[in-house]
């Protein structure tokens, strides 16, 4: 087996003022005792979020991860635009959970999931750039014994205007790093953005065209071993025994060890030796009381929670029952929605080292202070004797946020084999059951129409798992999982679009054994199914357009009727649609977005579904670089239709009967619509964009599937009925 | 013990023969820019030439791979200039995540070899790989651009 040091040890990593002293013994020469915090190479950090080298290179620091979203090359657009500085010039760098614990969360949070990326740290890392430059400024000022009133940035150069005198940020950055930081410097006004908002380039392209990226997976460190894991098929489930001997005397298996109360590990030399012995392994588990638990008792569970009397209320005004009670004309539906798996194209995977003294570990995370908890928990060791680095991501789609169990089993794995490092790679079927799956959710709509076919009541009950449940108790309000009704909410970041004279949003909270998580979207995916399917089978029941009906009720409600309004016009609603194409919409607010679908297909045979286009709005607020926000668009809409198609997670004896892509389909491109975005931010808000667009997709070609057909269907994924996409 | 030539080198690599040539190129030869995605050849994200032909390597054993020329996507590239289908995915911007757009380039570079100027159907015919960040978009207009440069 080849090692070679990783790629990871040749970055410039970051160490905070307390490895100032060791700055000095490598030579760097710090003046007058100024504290200068200084990055690896010794170049000096003006402040926590930007590094500047002689040469004029701006290295600018990155807390969120990046896992292919964009929001590596949109924070640095927004650090840069206050900086002033030269966009070619910048390069950027992860700092390490560890030194965010020493630095006491300089750089604020690091976790990147519910499109927060961008949305929730836009001000202090402009500010972070903003602050920069001033101390850049007066530096040029102070050695030119000017007012720095005098003087300006731009592209990394800064100008005393009456003198014309120029120098450049690389010359000045050891002077400015002496200075104290200002207090509460202006942000630019949106209208005077130059950077914000354009389609710049990627930071990240290259290395992902030329197999030189890193990932996880590909890591290398000297003298490691490689290992995977089986951990008990059905969940809350433990190891009973294994036999080790029947695979010691295998090619390169160096130990088999049991990891925690559930899991077996093979390490060999590498991990094919790993998993041919690993699968040759005979195990025997405790399957616990889990054991018999399938789809349907699940689906049972989730029913009866339909016409519970005992629910979690979110969002009501006025009196449902009655209005629903006294309505000339009721529709009723019922939905449901599978437990799917994130399938990341990158395995679950860590990198641990563990000695008493210190333990490391090297993962893809979308939660570095995450892992970081992790791995202290799982080593047993003070905080200021773990690190992690942070690895690129081959996919995260919330797998990656909030658990890390894999980190775990590779800590208790390597504290097994001390000074020796281990690198735990999921085989697909591992990663395939042992998820945390997009919840189980049924939903009973009930709608009541006036004579004229107004809507005078909606009552639309969910009956299913609460993440939060599972994962943070802590934010359970009352026990009411807010959460769940995402994009249904009264107001706020997921408000729901219509107004309803009667209403009742409600939730029959129903826990499984299978562990939830957070799936790309979140709850959105169902809820915007359950919703604006029923929407437009009540336009239906009322014999009015689907747009129109919807327009009625949203009078006060006008972002969500601008993106509406939007793909209607652009796709030609209301006027012929090409023969044997047919139309459906959707919209939602989700996660601070608005946005809005039209789908166009088309189906032969009763059942081969063509999806022709799409076309999507989305109101953001700010649209940080569009050309990434419409690779987020497209993207989403494959998640989001192969999930509508083909995924689902079915559970018999306890475990998870899908194992790899053949029982578990993903969109190929010539399934591919063409999407059509209209990025529209209207100013004032900031919304987030890797996920909201997700959950217009499906009910924009199920609305659309209804034209075409007369049919609803109201269980997934369209495989379970014959229904595929061409 | 077999050979393999990977790149127009030589490699000598101790593995047993039946070992998927996947992970010969990644654990052996070191050459990690090939992915593991699914080990049943649905996902392409391991795909390589061999003898000028896609093929998905990680159900491909080093026995069947011995005397032939094998290319990586680290061997796309000739001397230091990018493949036009490296060229076009940077120019269009294709990866997101990034993990499967070895195995998809690779792919799609066999592709254009055997259609030089490639319809739609040809494509939907001839490129199967899954990506989950969903870059399909990106990747057909970026095909096109690679024809015709």
């Amino acid at each position: 087996m080849i090692t070679k040091t990783p790629k990871i040890n040749r970055r410039s990593f970051v160490i905070g003022s307390a490895a100032v002293g060791a700055g000095l013994a490598l030579g760097l020469k710090i003046p007058f005792g100024a504290s200068v915090v200084r990055a690896q190479d010794g170049s000096p950090e003006i402040n926590a979020w930007v590094v500047i080298r002689p040469d004029d290179t701006v290295v600018i620091r990155i807390a969120r991860s990046e896992m292919g979203q964009g929001t590596l090359t949109g924070l640095a657009q927004m650090v840069c635009e206050e900086l002033e500085c030269d966009w070619s010039k910048v390069t950027t760098e992860y700092p390490t959970p560890g030194q965010s614990v020493a630095r006491k969360r300089a750089w604020g949070d690091f976790s990147t999931g519910g499109s927060r990326g961008i949305r929730m740290s836009h001000e202090y890392v402009r500010q972070g750039g903003a602050t920069a430059r001033v101390m850049l400024v007066q530096a040029a000022a102070d050695a030119w014994g000017v007012p720095a009133s005098e003087c300006s940035a731009a592209n990394s150069v800064i100008t005393h205007k009456p003198s014309g005198r120029t120098t450049t940020y690389g010359k000045v950055a050891e002077a400015a790093a002496k200075l104290t930081p200002p207090a509460n410097v202006a942000l630019k006004d949106p209208k005077d953005w130059k950077l914000i908002g354009k389609s710049v380039k990627r930071l990240d392209t290259m290395p992902k065209v030329t197999g030189a990226q890193v990932y996880g997976a590909d890591l290398k460190l000297p003298g490691m071993l490689n290992a995977t894991i089986k951990d008990c098929p059905v969940f809350g489930g433990k190891v009973k025994s294994f036999e080790a001997a029947k695979v010691t005397g295998m090619p390169g298996v160096r130990h088999v060890v049991q990891v925690g109360e559930s899991g077996v590990a093979v390490v060999a030399d590498t991990w094919w030796q790993a998993k041919t012995a690993l699968d040759a392994l005979p195990i025997v588990w405790d399957e616990g009381p889990n054991a018999k638990v399938s789809s349907a008792t699940i689906a049972d569970m989730l029913k009866a929670g339909l016409d519970a009397d005992q629910a979690f209320v979110r969002n009501q005004n006025g009196d449902v029952k009655a209005a629903i009670a006294a309505a000339p004309k009721k529709v009723e539906a019922v939905y449901a929605y599978p437990f799917q798996n994130h399938a990341t194209m990158e395995p679950m995977n860590a990198t641990a080292k563990y000695t008493p003294d210190r333990c490391e570990v090297w993962v893809p995370t979308q939660n570095g202070e995450a892992a970081f908890a992790a791995t202290v928990a799982a080593s047993g060791l003070p905080a200021d004797k773990c690190e992690v680095y942070k690895i690129n991501l081959g996919g995260g789609f919330g797998r990656r946020g909030a658990f890390h169990d894999y980190v775990t089993q590779a800590v208790l794995i390597a504290k097994q084999i001390p000074g020796t490092p281990v690198k735990l790679l999921w085989s697909r079927e591992e990663d395939m059951t042992h998820g945390r799956y997009h919840p189980v959710m049924q939903a009973k709509l009930t709608g009541a129409l006036d004579a004229s076919g107004n809507l005078t009541g909606l009552h639309l009950r969910l009956s299913g798992q609460s993440i939060l449940t599972a994962v943070f108790p802590q934010f359970l309000q009352d026990g009411r999982d807010n959460l769940v009704f995402q994009g249904l909410d009264p107001d706020g970041d997921f408000a729901f679009g219509y107004s309803v004279p009667n209403l009742r949003i409600d939730h029959a909270m129903r826990n499984t054994h299978v562990p939830p998580g957070f799936w790309r979207g979140v709850n959105i995916n169902q809820n915007a199914i359950f919703l604006e399917c029923f929407m437009d089978e009540l336009a239906h029941a009322a014999g009015q357009d689907a747009l129109e009906f919807r327009r009625k009720l949203m009078a006060k409600h006008p972002k969500h009727l601008a993106v509406l309004n939007a793909v209607a016009d652009r796709a030609g609603w209301g006027k012929p649609a090409p023969q044997g194409v047919y139309r459906g919409l959707a919209h939602m607010k989700a996660f601070a977005s608005y946005v809005a679908a039209c789908a166009e297909i088309s189906v032969s045979g009763g059942d081969k579904v063509k999806v022709h286009r799409i076309v999507c709005a989305t109101d953001s607020g700010y649209a940080v670089n569009p050309a990434q926000i419409e690779r987020q668009i497209a993207g989403s809409f494959v998640y989001g239709l192969s999930a509508l198609f083909e995924q689902e997670c079915t559970v018999k004896d306890g475990r998870i009967e899908q194992t790899n892509f053949h029982n578990y389909g993903s969109m190929r491109i010539a399934q591919m619509p063409k999407v059509e975005s209209i990025i529209m931010p209207s100013g004032g808000f900031w919304g987030g964009v890797g996920e909201p667009t997700i959950c217009v997709a499906a009910p924009a070609v199920l609305n659309a599937f209804f034209a075409a057909t007369g049919k609803r269907i109201r269980t997934f994924p369209l495989k379970n009925h014959g229904v595929t996409m061409v | 013990m077999a050979r393999l030539t990977i790149n127009g080198k030589t490699h000598e690599v101790n593995v047993s023969p039946t070992t998927p040539l996947l992970w010969a190129i990644r654990e052996q030869v070191g050459l990690t820019g090939t992915k593991y995605g699914c080990g049943i050849a649905q996902c392409g994200s391991c795909t390589v030439h061999i003898d000028g032909a896609a093929v998905r390597s990680c159900i491909v054993p080093v026995a069947a791979a011995e005397g032939k020329k094998i290319t990586t996507i680290e061997g796309l590239a000739s001397g230091g200039t990018l493949h036009k289908v490296q060229k076009a995915w940077v120019d269009h911007e294709v990866p997101q995540c990034g993990y499967c757009q070895a195995g998809m380039i690779m792919a799609v570079a066999a592709l254009l070899k055997d259609k030089p100027k490639p319809t739609d159907a040809d494509i939907n015919a001839g490129i199967t790989n899954i990506c989950r960040c969903g870059t399909f978009q990106q990747v057909r207009e970026a095909i096109h651009a690679a024809a015709k440069a």
